[in-house]
């Protein structure tokens, strides 16, 4: 059966850096309290860029990389929780920047699930027999959500995208199994830019967009024990023991989750690479950010199996594993 | 289950979370200030509790101590 690969993969940071120390400057906090407890140390920030600028970035990194013509990709899918607007989708505004006429784009929105979402979704196109070259990218700027008088969340994120090629594949490299699961009975645990109805019309109350909102203890539960089911599941269907994994590429939430899904599957926490400490969460971009940099730095090589999963507000969870 | 099976059980999930010594987790140590916990430790503790006991906890409820732990734990599986 024919199959699908990753055929390039690339990402892109804002420049500015906020340290925890930066923000203890701001907020009552510390680098000892945040590191500590999530694992990270700063975050890049975007102060003018907006997703679809990072988004657009990622594009262009990943055609100067390829020798894929513009006008050849099919589809472009953007994973993001934090788009520039309701409408356009940050994927058509990816799409018209870098001209690629001939490719339909949508958006996707399962939060920190949305990369290994998008990958399944472009799975199911490629499948098809017109769909042929898929951009699938993960991109946020979740500075313009979250409220920075709220230090309970303020200290969590960060700003970033990146994002693959997707393309038939002949060789060696294929997706082998995935499981994804939405739980919406536990959609209130964990929000962001929650909208409300006008109440009265004419309207008299002001139009308001709230932050961020999580109820931290359902949500680690909810990671610590879904997040290994998940793995689990996934790696059965694919016929493969824990052991056969090479990686375990986690959407970056915080370091002491990834530590307790380790320790739940029983696997050593090296084949759990980070890159928390650098970025902070990035929602959708964490999981193909650390791809990247896996990939770049020749950690994760062609032929090695690699399981991707996401885990965030819906609740959604998900896992994709791949022969890279 | 007896109130000194309970504070076994206690005593295990967080000498395993928490990596101390089980002489220093007694009944009238303070989780936080004495054992060093923070509040994914306490979350941690709470779901192991949860799974290996079949019952429900909240981790805001008022527990600062092991005796506080021990005597919720007991509650709750009382009211199982």
């Amino acid at each position: 059966m024919e199959n699908i690969r990753i055929s390039k993969i690339a990402s892109y940071v804002p420049s500015k850096v906020i340290t925890n120390d930066d923000l203890g400057e701001i907020m009552d906090t510390s680098d000892e309290w945040i590191s500590s407890r999530t694992g990270i140390k700063k975050r890049h920030i975007s102060v003018s860029e907006n997703t679809s600028e990072l988004c657009i970035k990622v594009a262009e990194k990943l055609l100067q990389e390829s020798d894929w013509e513009c006008a050849s990709i099919d589809l472009i899918i953007v994973a993001t929780m934090s788009p520039d607007s309701y409408t356009p989708a940050t994927a058509a505004l990816v799409q018209g920047k870098i001209g690629a006429t001939n490719a339909v784009a949508f958006d996707i929105s399962a939060a920190c699930s949305g990369f290994v979402y998008g990958l399944t979704v472009a799975q199911s196109f490629l499948m098809q027999n017109e769909i042929k070259k898929v951009m699938l990218i993960g991109g946020e700027v979740l500075s313009k959500v979250i409220d920075w008088s709220e230090r309970s969340s303020a200290v969590l994120f960060g700003d970033g995208a990146a994002g693959v090629l997707l393309e038939k594949s002949t060789k060696q490299s294929a997706f082998l199994a995935h499981d994804l699961k939405t739980y919406g009975e536990l959609g209130d645990k964990l929000k962001a830019g929650e909208t409300k109805p006008i109440e009265s019309f004419p309207r008299t109350k002001e139009h308001v967009i709230s932050g961020f909102s999580m109820s931290g203890r359902d949500v680690y539960t909810f990671a610590t024990h879904k997040v290994p089911e998940s793995i689990v599941t996934a790696s059965k269907k694919a016929g493969l023991e824990l052991e056969q994994i090479d990686w375990f590429v986690m959407h970056q939430a915080n370091s002491r989750i990834v530590e307790q899904i380790a320790k739940k599957l029983k696997q050593p926490i090296s084949k759990f690479p980070m890159n928390i400490e650098e970025y902070g969460n990035t929602s959708a971009a964490s999981v193909p950010l650390l791809l990247d940099e896996l990939v770049k730095s020749e950690k994760i090589k062609r032929g090695q199996v690699i399981a991707l999963s996401g885990f965030g507000g819906g609740l959604t969870v998900g896992t994709q594993i791949i022969k890279y | 289950m007896t109130e000194q099976e309970i504070f076994e059980k206690v005593q295990g999930i967080v000498v395993e979370q928490l990596d101390v010594d089980a002489a220093a987790v007694k009944m009238d140590a303070d989780i936080k200030e004495d054992l060093e916990a923070d509040s994914l430790d306490v979350f941690e503790i709470m779901n192991e509790l949860e799974d290996e006991l079949d019952i429900k906890l909240e981790a805001d409820e008022n527990v600062k101590t092991i005796k506080d732990v021990v005597e919720y734990v007991k509650k709750e599986v009382a009211a199982k």
